[in-house]
């Protein structure tokens, strides 16, 4: 029993650091994102975003950029998931949930 | 509506305090929306004509298809047709004497006038009849056709809407405050489907009903073609975009 306990401590402190560099992995990637995406390059700025999710799929903000990034290419059904995703992790985010509802605007028309 | 935006502009104003407290950075988008009909097949578009009834204030066939036309001749890449516009009425009340035995026997009576909704239900057979619309789009030749029914009827409303009123307390103090008083309202109401025909096979490809209707104060004289053109206004981005594609800008924030 106090080996498990102990072993269990172990872990856990052994992965805390492992999700600060997936985190720290994932922010490179998605910095480098913002800043092909503000010159234009979108198809550059979705691959360093998914990557970004594949890294930390916990990262709300790599689940936001690439919605936009999806709406921006009107691939419409991927940003929505995308934008869910983001406001499952992060619901109090109001800039999150911003874009989500400037998205759901454009969606409906489409959708009319 | 009107509390969706109050919502999303209550998000806006959220998200503004957290911009200047986050890393976020605000980016131009243009999000690309696909035309709901493919109509890569079709180098022409004929706005045929409508089954138009309501109010004889608007001729609502006329009126329809010259919108339509200068529409689709600035916001499509498709050429339009200039053409008299067809008149779809009397097209439905031969085809129903053909449809009783024409030659010798006698006519069916005149369709009644549309007066309402349920006065189109007679014509309807007229945008099934394929071997018509084919002969339409041969003539043209094979162009996608735009065909439909409008009913632009005068509408009257009495309900409690709320105002602000101005009143002075014993100090001679202004207040506003809301006053919910019973009125009554006239407008208009816009009615009908846009029909999508393929010139080369007659056959319907798309049809869209719409429905949208305006009320205005009712001392306020508003003539009834402005109310007609402030209608067709919102319809006319749906119609738009179930044929050309269009590119909607805004802008998101991205975050870090």
């Amino acid at each position: 029993m106090r080996t498990a306990a102990l072993l269990i401590a172990v872990l856990a402190l052994a992965a805390a650091p492992l999700a600060a560099d997936a985190r720290d992995d994932a922010k490179k990637q998605v910095e480098f994102g913002i800043s092909v995406a503000q010159r234009g390059l979108w198809r550059e700025a979705i691959y360093r975003w998914e990557r970004a999710t594949q890294i930390d799929p916990t990262y709300a903000a790599a689940h936001n950029n690439l919605a936009i990034a999806y709406e921006h290419e009107g691939d419409l059904a991927k940003a929505r998931a995308a934008y869910e995703k983001a406001l499952e992790l992060e619901p109090g985010n109001a800039l999150i949930k911003q874009n989500y509802e400037l998205f759901k605007e454009i969606n409906d028309r489409t959708t009319r | 509506m009107i509390a969706r935006r109050v919502s999303l502009l209550a998000s806006v104003g959220a998200a503004l305090v957290v911009v200047a407290c986050t890393n976020s950075f605000e980016i131009p988008i243009e999000t690309p929306i696909r035309p709901k009909l493919d109509v890569a097949a079709f180098q022409r578009v004929l706005v045929a004509g409508f089954i138009a009834g309501g109010t004889e204030d608007v001729d609502g066939n006329l009126e329809t298809t010259r919108l339509l036309r200068s529409q689709l001749r600035t916001k499509s890449e498709l050429r339009v047709i200039d053409s008299d516009v067809l008149p779809l009425q009397d097209v439905a009340n031969e085809g129903r004497n053909g449809d009783s035995g024409g030659g010798g026997g006698a006519a069916a009576p005149a369709l009644a006038p549309i007066k309402e909704q349920k006065d189109l239900d007679a014509y309807e057979h007229v945008f099934a009849n394929v071997e018509y619309w084919k002969r339409i789009g041969e003539e043209y030749q094979q162009p996608l056709i735009v065909t439909g029914t409008v009913l632009f009827t005068p509408l009257q409303r009495n309900q409690i809407v709320q105002r602000e009123q101005e009143v002075y307390d014993s100090f001679g103090r202004r207040r506003v405050v809301p006053v919910r008083t019973y009125q009554e309202r006239k407008g208009f109401s816009l009615d009908g489907r846009f029909i999508f025909i393929d010139g080369r096979s007659g056959a319907t490809l798309h049809s869209e009903s719409f429905n949208e209707q305006i009320l205005y104060n009712a001392n306020q004289t508003t003539p009834a073609l402005s109310s007609y053109f402030e209608l067709m206004d919102r319809l006319i981005p749906s119609f738009l975009s179930t044929l050309s594609s269009q590119k909607i800008k805004g802008t998101r924030i991205l975050l870090q």
